[in-house]
């Protein structure tokens, strides 16, 4: 078992849901694949999508949702199998 | 003779020393955001200075080189890696035909320059290579780069060579926190002064929105207006005026709110109040801050913005020697 941070590519604010009224795009205690969206950053108008590098659970995210990143920031704890 | 995009970054396009002289038909100056970072980088592969080269902005491109050639980078701290192996920023170095070039995360800055020896080889448009988005022309195709587009490369020179390297004095600064310096007016006296000496003592945060037209400031507090009865053709707002040229660096605050500094790619005219404007020499500073850095306004004088705009040359000065 090893934990795991996805780092945030880009700065901006970041939205673990797709849409307000939407549901976010990964739970705490769900499954990931690789490449599976996890939440968006908004930056310069555009939202760019960040993405699981690595599958696992997910044990929590680090940042709230319309909160402020900075590049390198680490977004959400995956544990690996 | 291509560098290919494999992946195109946030906001990638092709700019040069810009397009100076067609403000009056609306046409903005366009150009590398960060010319002094831009210029190092053409001088760093033997290219003339103002050639023209791939600007990154906030995330950064994935390359293939179809061919081999000399690359620097400048600019953001995102560091270059050549397939997967670390390259230096700041000093050029070579590829081979088949290498992909991808970029570490901006640690630090918001735009990193990629010179290539020979310079990227787009069609001149009114006297320069550089993108104008908002008008759909210059640069690749009048756009920002998209995957699968093939950027023509020149004929390198003979100075190109790898292992030139800008000596770390001169490299440009990115602090998270800085002072832009400003001269006010030309609508400056529409402010109370008391909401003159708030905006000098805020400290404003970098809005996520900013990009090469604009770099919106939040979190300071609003402007309070002096009282008057809107001239005919002015809106009903008081940041409202009858339109006016927007010069190069000057800050307008649509509803007293938000500051907007207007950068290269800006409107050449408008209908907001500008209450005084960036001097030239802290320009590129802007264009290496991103969202939620930090800055504050310094008021100065005319002199004192020739002062910095003399000291600003001669560091490029400085630049050429070491580089030659």
């Amino acid at each position: 078992m090893a934990h795991h941070e996805v780092l945030s590519p880009l700065p901006g604010t970041f939205y673990r849901r797709p849409a307000p009224d939407a549901d976010v795009f990964a739970k705490e205690g769900a499954t990931v694949k690789a490449g599976d969206v996890i939440g968006l950053v908004e930056v310069m108008k555009q939202f760019s999508e960040v993405q699981a590098d690595v599958g696992g659970k997910v044990v929590r995210f680090l940042v709230e949702n319309e909160d402020a990143v900075e590049p390198g920031q680490p977004l959400v704890v995956i544990e690996t199998a | 003779m291509t560098v290919e995009i494999v992946k195109p970054g946030l906001a990638t396009t092709i700019q040069d020393a810009g397009r100076p002289g067609y403000y009056n038909v609306g046409i903005p100056l366009s150009g590398a955001l960060d010319q002094y970072s831009f210029r190092c980088a053409n001088l760093l592969v033997g290219n003339d200075e103002n050639a023209a080269v791939i600007e990154c902005t906030l995330l950064a491109p994935e390359l293939l080189f179809n061919v081999a050639a000399i690359v620097a980078v400048t600019g953001a701290d995102a560091t270059p890696r050549v397939n997967g192996t670390t390259a230096p920023r700041n000093e050029s170095f070579a590829v081979q035909a088949g290498d992909k070039v991808t970029f570490d995360f901006m640690r630090l800055g918001a735009r990193a320059y990629v010179a290539v020896a020979g310079g990227i080889d787009v069609p001149v448009i009114l006297g320069s290579r550089s993108t104008y988005g908002l008008g759909a022309f210059g640069g690749f195709q009048g756009r920002k780069l998209a995957v699968g587009d093939k950027l023509p490369i020149g004929k390198p020179s003979a100075a190109a060579k790898a292992g030139r390297q800008l000596p770390a004095e001169l490299a440009m600064p990115l602090p998270k926190e800085t002072e832009l310096r400003v001269v006010p007016g030309l609508y400056f006296h529409r402010i109370t002064e008391a909401s003159a000496d708030n905006f000098f003592a805020d400290t404003w945060a970098v809005a996520p929105e900013a990009d090469r037209i604009g770099y919106r400031y939040k979190q300071g507090r609003p402007l309070q207006w002096r009282d008057r009865k809107q001239p005919f053709g002015a809106g009903s707002d008081p940041s409202n005026i009858v339109d006016a040229g927007y010069p190069y660096g000057s800050i307008q605050v649509p509803g007293g709110v938000e500051p907007i500094i207007l950068h290269r790619d800006a409107v050449s005219g408008g209908g907001y109040a500008m209450i005084g404007t960036i001097i030239s020499a802290d320009m590129d500073k802007i264009a290496q801050m991103q969202p939620n850095y930090k800055a504050r306004f310094v008021r100065v004088d005319m002199d004192a913005a020739l002062a910095a705009r003399a000291e600003y040359k001669a560091r490029l000065d400085r630049v050429r020697k070491a580089l030659a």
